[in-house]
């Protein structure tokens, strides 16, 4: 199989919901086995970047190669191969409430593959495995915690071996253990397959400790996109304030420094 | 995909070549079956597998517990990088017996 070394090259990216422009000259690029994380505030278009990844609208314009391909000219058959390579786990788990863990697991495979009944249900429990969910099998979603849920959805997006993961918000509503739990299987689908992985993420524990490269949207545009190294030591007041932390190397004003301390003291 | 089955006696040797994928692992599941239904070990040579994915290494899983159950021997010979990120993934490196070469074997 024939990998081209961008997994990820989105350029020019630019799209609107009516006449309101959303998304404004995005341009980025992640190789075959690196993490990539979309980070920015609420409403800056982290959301409508992932749905254009995943091929759910099409552009004003702009292009995205996926794996080689730009799935802004893609067909419904080629984009129906294409996505054979590509996983999601959504931010709420998506699971089907009326399919039990296993079968919701299972579903992907059914969708695109045809393969022998004991086979997928050898590969939906590898999976479960994988997600230290071993033996939940035939439990319904409802049965279920927040974090079970997102790793039975991460299950489900990674049966096929997908060479591209998308994970909206995978700590979302989670206690940090578990969270961290999350972060540590991000890292070893990896390691282990090489895949390249896209998560959209407010937690900046959770990106500095899985990201190789951080891309920073802001109003939908690109603040910045470029390694952990080089986000971390930005001077951006933008990306500072995201990180929540002082430049260290700012200047301090010690009247207006003393202001903030003792405003409506003295 | 391309499937060779040979006698090694004592045991019987099923060669996978090619990509073991989605498409493909349906053929080398149903050889790998067959085979067993001879009653005899067996064993699965993969160095030719250019890459093998979940699909393949269920097929794998299914036809070791179809021999345990018989009692008959199973292993694995030359596992490819692709079959073996899968298998490690799933810790399957740790159950199947696992040969470098048929000579540490035959
Ligand atoms: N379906 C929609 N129709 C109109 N505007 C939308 C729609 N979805 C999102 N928006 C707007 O697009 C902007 C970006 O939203 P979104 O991509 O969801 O941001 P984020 O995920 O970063 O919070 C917001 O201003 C939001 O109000
Ligand atoms: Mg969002």
């Amino acid at each position: 199989m024939q990998i081209p070394e961008l997994a990820i090259d989105v350029s020019h990216l630019v799209t609107h919901y009516g006449s309101r422009k959303i998304l404004d000259d995005i341009s980025f690029q992640a190789r075959q086995g690196e993490i990539m994380v979309i980070m920015g505030g609420s409403g800056s278009g982290k959301s409508t970047l992932l749905r254009h990844l995943l091929g759910l609208h099409q552009p004003t314009s702009g292009s995205i190669r996926l794996l080689g391909k730009d799935i802004t000219q893609l067909n419904a058959d080629q984009m129906y191969d294409l996505r054979k390579n590509m996983g999601v786990a959504f931010q709420g788990g998506a699971l089907f409430n009326s399919m039990t863990v296993g079968e919701n697991v299972e579903l992907p495979l059914r969708e695109h593959a045809r393969l022998d009944e004991n086979t997928m249900r050898i590969m939906s429990r590898m999976k479960l495995e994988v997600v230290n969910l071993a033996g939940f099998e035939n439990l319904m979603p409802a049965e279920l915690s927040g974090g079970m849920i997102k790793r039975a959805a991460l299950a489900r997006a990674i049966v096929m071996d997908p060479r591209l993961l998308f994970f909206d918000e995978p700590s979302a509503g989670l206690d940090p253990v578990v969270s961290a739990e999350l972060d540590e299987l991000i890292l070893i689908l990896r390691d282990a397959m090489n895949m390249t992985i896209v998560v959209v993420t407010h937690e900046l524990e959770s990106a500095f400790k899985i990201a190789d490269r951080i891309t920073v949207l802001d109003q939908g545009r690109i603040l910045m996109s470029d390694t952990v190294t080089a986000v971390r030591a930005s001077d951006n007041p933008r990306i500072q304030s995201l990180l929540n932390r002082t430049p260290r190397n700012e200047a301090i004003n010690p009247d207006e420094y003393m202001e903030r301390l003792t405003r409506e003291i003295f | 995909m391309d499937i060779q089955i040979e006698d090694r006696l004592p045991f019987k040797l099923v060669r996978l070549s090619g990509d073991v994928d989605l498409h493909s692992s349906p053929r080398a599941r149903e050889a790998i079956l067959n085979a067993l239904k001879l009653k005899m070990p067996l064993l699965v040579e993969l160095s030719a597998v250019s890459y093998m994915d979940s699909s393949g290494v269920a097929s794998l899983v299914e036809g070791y517990q179809t021999a345990r159950k018989q009692g008959l021997e199973f292993g694995l010979v030359a596992v490819a990088q692709s079959a073996m990120n899968v298998l490690k993934l799933a810790r399957l490196d740790k159950v199947f017996p696992i040969y470098d070469s048929l000579d540490e074997i035959i």
